[in-house]
């Protein structure tokens, strides 16, 4: 295949790896900070999908507004599900929590089925997203630059966050140990609100992006992409930020990629997410920037 | 001897927790670990037990290395352990708690059980009686179907000690077993572990903060402080040898 | 001692017995619609009661339900269909010649769904349960998918997104009930033994677990395997009710439906899958109406397909938060009569 095709394909493999690392980070977080796989953070960026089509198509706003609509939004809603559905059963059995999660997923996804109704709504992207540029010889949308371009910015605040405030610390001091950080003073309840917070704007970003690149948006939209998603953050190496956008570009790009090799191939396309994640828990379980915490459970 | 720590060196990370340790238990005695807290105790009890490797030297049990053997391996071999924070199965009665202890034991197979074949009733039956025997020898036959976390901590303790002798061990080794007794608790249990001891053809390694406990109890004991070995022989130099007083200081309870 | 355990014995029996003869009784006298129900009701049973064993005794929590009920479809349709019949049907392209020539009796092909689910259960257990993790809802999850997914790319086999139809309708209350009574009786006769017992000791305390020599790999594999295996007759079972199957059939509302039948019923209790069962398939008859238009105190609202699944999720989530241990907690049928002996809590 020719040169410009391949370079097209590296360009929406980027595109697409930077939109499940987006939801990638908001699982590593959580994962990190609670234990807990929030089966609902799929479905948290099909909210802000449509909040976002609700902003332009319903309100009217302008994009912008639409998406700080969609960020506010979403975060909320993390934030108040941790509250109500996952902050009750901290100390009850891991399994109960998971149980839970899979209950809140499975409410969004039919509530917004039940008054949405099941048909994709037609995204509608602002005109100068769709406009083509030309880039080293390449044309295509801006939407296609912008993405990792964004989620690039995005994911340089969230590290400067996490390393160079004292909110980071605490976030990454409960990763390691939750009783540490109740001793130091620090609620520990107000820090993983926080991280719910920071996940759900971020997948709401991701779900603005999907919105747009598909263009539409349907209840189901976060199923598949909140899987491979997590696979990604596991195959990146969980509790790892850089870990979960690694993860995310690997299987963004084998998606994309393989599947302009291989157009055979095409129907398999959404098992490449799971077909990684069994190879990383079969030779490195700890992911690939993931560090082995030999914590003492005794 | 029946236990020999040999040079090991556990690293987590950047901290060093047990350096260059060596030490060796001889068959039936009672030997203590002690030391003032973050010393290395329990870390060494889960070298042992295998949930951690060493990242230098071995563990010797019987003259066989216990390199790369999983935790319940190493307990067929005969090593079996108990809890600082008593941690018995909290669905399950006692019975059924100190069954577990020999279902490894217990002759029959996945198929022999659902179909419940003669071997699966006399093998169940057989590990049942014997159970029940362990339980009777520390009076705690009565409780048999009670739930196990039901029961005061003195009992429980009991039931978890009957549990790790469920797996015939040859080799005991007991976290602070006396931890949140009171002082005639604690002289019970010490009694209690010098005859099973006895009844059963044991030796005995334990983690202890309690002094008085580890002077009634123990033949020989290690001090630890910060990962290095400080002192080896009998409790009652231990209590005066400076060293072991500096690092302490005033950490023992010697009420 | 000796004496309960003979009264227990015949307590069994009469149960096995009083379900026997209703299965008799319902074959003869209940209409069509009520024997589907109950067809339905047996066959849940027999997956609600194996899905206890890994997520409720075990304690591993896993969504494997849908794919290897598929999985058991699949193997049991054509094993079932006849030569004619797949030849006929195939309309994507041709199947394999090897296709062809599949062909069992009915026994035989539910074991061999049950076998192959079980040995699929076995590979990803081994990367699964070698890791400290909770990796294994999430590996389930996309197993379900990707059994979707092979069943729609590979139409020379499986006639792809079309479904296999005619089916022959072997299954029946007596084939329903009479596996669901197998089902029942060597899952509480696993728990009550020493592979139970190593199951429930992973479930409360993993660590103490290997601390008392159990091979907690070895009962976590086992506890998923048998799942497995039930899973698979119970999609044979299914299969040959249905008569005709689909990819979209076996979907995640599936394993969602045996998850909240477990929870309501209590996660661990094998009587409390039973009555979960129960519950929530009579119940999602009756609810079926809160998808048609309603008429609410004179208000027609319109219909709302999928209202029925919002309810069945904040039902989960409520028992969740409110009454986690369900109805029966981890206690069997027995335990309730044992109330006054031992002296209650």
């Amino acid at each position: 295949m020719d040169v410009t095709i391949f370079m097209q394909q590296m360009v929406n493999g980027f595109s697409l790896g930077s939109m499940y690392a987006l939801i990638a980070i908001g699982y590593t977080m959580v994962y990190g900070v609670l234990r807990l796989i929030n089966f609902a953070h799929g479905d948290i960026m099909m909210v802000g999908g449509f909040l976002g089509y609700f902003g332009i198509a319903v309100l009217g706003l302008p994009f912008g507004a639409a998406v700080l609509l969609s960020i506010a939004g979403s975060a909320a809603l993390g934030m108040i599900s941790d509250k109500i559905a996952y902050r009750p059963l901290r100390s009850a059995p891991k399994i109960s929590l998971l149980i839970t999660a899979i209950g809140v997923s499975f409410f969004l996804e039919n509530a917004f089925n039940v008054f949405f109704g099941g048909i994709p709504r037609a995204f509608p992207v602002p005109p100068y997203m769709e406009e083509m540029v030309e880039l080293f010889g390449l044309t295509m949308p801006v939407s296609a630059i912008l993405v990792p371009v964004i989620t690039a910015v995005l994911l340089v605040v969230i590290l400067w966050v996490l390393f160079k405030t004292k909110y980071g610390m605490a976030i990454r001091a409960l990763a390691f140990d939750v009783g540490t950080v109740n001793l130091m003073g620090i609620d520990a309840n107000r820090i993983i609100t926080m991280v719910f917070g920071i996940g759900s704007a971020l997948a709401a970003v991701g779900g603005i992006f999907w919105a747009v690149n598909y263009p539409s948006v349907e209840p189901m939209m976060g199923v598949l992409v909140g899987l491979k998603a997590f696979a990604a953050a596991v195959v990146g190496g969980i509790g790892s930020v850089g870990g979960a956008v690694l993860g995310g570009l690997i299987i963004g790009f084998t998606e994309v990629v393989v599947v302009a090799f291989f157009p055979e191939l095409g129907g398999y396309k959404d098992a490449f997410a799971f077909i990684f994640l069994i190879l990383i828990l079969l030779f490195k379980p700890t992911g690939i920037l993931g560090i082995d915490f030999e914590k003492s459970r005794f | 001897m029946i236990l020999k720590i040999d040079n090991v060196t556990k690293n987590f990370g950047g901290v060093t927790a047990i350096k260059e340790t060596s030490f060796s238990v001889q068959p039936k005695e009672i030997f203590g670990l002690i030391g003032p807290n973050g010393a290395g105790k329990t870390t060494m009890f889960n070298i042992i037990t295998g949930n951690y490797e060493p990242t230098k030297g071995q563990v010797l049990f019987r003259n066989e290395s216990l390199t790369g053997l999983k935790p319940h391996q190493i307990v067929r071999k005969g090593i079996a352990r108990t809890f600082q924070n008593i941690r018995l199965f909290s669905s399950m009665s006692v019975l059924d708690n100190v069954l577990i202890g020999f279902d490894f034991q217990a002759r029959y197979s996945f198929f022999e059980s659902i179909v419940r074949f003669p071997r699966f009733i006399s093998e169940e039956k057989r590990i049942k009686n014997r159970s029940m025997e362990i339980l009777d020898y520390f009076g705690m036959s009565k409780f048999a179907h009670e739930k196990a976390t039901d029961l005061s901590y003195g009992q429980q303790r009991k039931v978890e000690i009957a549990r790790a002798l469920a797996t015939n061990p040859e080799l005991l080794l007991l976290d602070e077993p006396a931890a949140g007794m009171n002082p005639s608790e604690t002289e019970e249990l010490g009694q209690i572990i010098k005859k099973a001891r006895n009844d059963f053809d044991l030796t005995v390694l334990l983690i202890e903060h309690d002094m008085k406990f580890v002077n009634q109890l123990c033949d020989k004991v290690l001090v630890l402080d910060y990962g290095k070995t400080i002192f080896e022989g009998t409790p009652s130099d231990a209590i005066q040898d400076k060293e072991v007083i500096t690092a302490y200081l005033g950490d023992f309870h010697n009420d | 001692m000796e004496i309960s355990i003979k009264k227990d014995q015949w307590i069994n029996l009469a149960i096995v017995a009083t379900a026997l003869w209703f299965i008799w009784f319902a074959s003869g006298h209940f209409d069509e619609y009520t024997i589907r129900i109950l067809n339905n009701i047996a066959i849940f049973i027999i997956l609600a009661v194996s899905y206890n064993l890994i997520n409720g005794v075990t304690g591993q929590f896993s969504l494997e339900p849908n794919g290897f009920v598929a999985v058991g479809a699949y193997v049991t349709a054509l094993l079932l269909v006849t030569p004619e019949a797949k030849m006929y049907q195939y309309a994507i392209v041709d199947p394999y010649p090897f296709v062809l020539t599949l062909h069992a009796n009915f026994v035989t092909a539910l074991l061999l769904a049950g076998f192959f689910s079980a040995l699929l259960a076995f590979t990803l257990a081994a990367p699964v349960f070698r890791v400290r993790g909770d990796y294994l809802a999430i590996v389930t999850l996309g197993f379900g998918f990707i059994i979707k997914i092979l069943a729609i790319n590979n139409p020379e086999v499986t006639n792809g997104s079309l479904g296999m139809n005619d089916i022959p309708e072997f299954s029946n209350l007596y084939w329903t009930g009479g596996i669901a009574i197998i089902a029942v009786i060597s899952v509480l006769n696993i728990v009550n033994s020493k592979f139970g017992r190593a199951m429930k000791a992973v479930r409360d305390d993993e660590d103490a677990a290997t601390a008392m020599g159990v091979n907690t790999f070895k009962a976590k594999t086992l506890a998923f395997c048998t799942s497995a295996f039930f899973e698979g007759v119970g999609g044979g079972l299914l299969a040959a009710l249905l008569t005709s199957i689909s990819p979209d059939l076996f979907d995640f509302f599936f394993t969602f439906q045996l998850l909240i039948i477990i929870v309501l019923g209590g996660l661990g209790s094998t009587t409390g899958a039973i009555i979960g069962t129960v519950l929530v398939i009579g119940g999602s008859e009756w609810m079926r109406f809160l998808d048609e238009p309603m008429n609410i105190f004179g208000h027609e609202t319109t219909a709302m397909p999928g209202m029925r699944m919002v309810v069945f999720s904040l039902l989960l989530i409520l028992i969740m938060l409110f009454a986690r241990e369900g109805i029966m907690g981890k206690r069997e049928l027995r335990d309730l009569f044992k109330f006054g002996k031992k002296g209650g809590k």
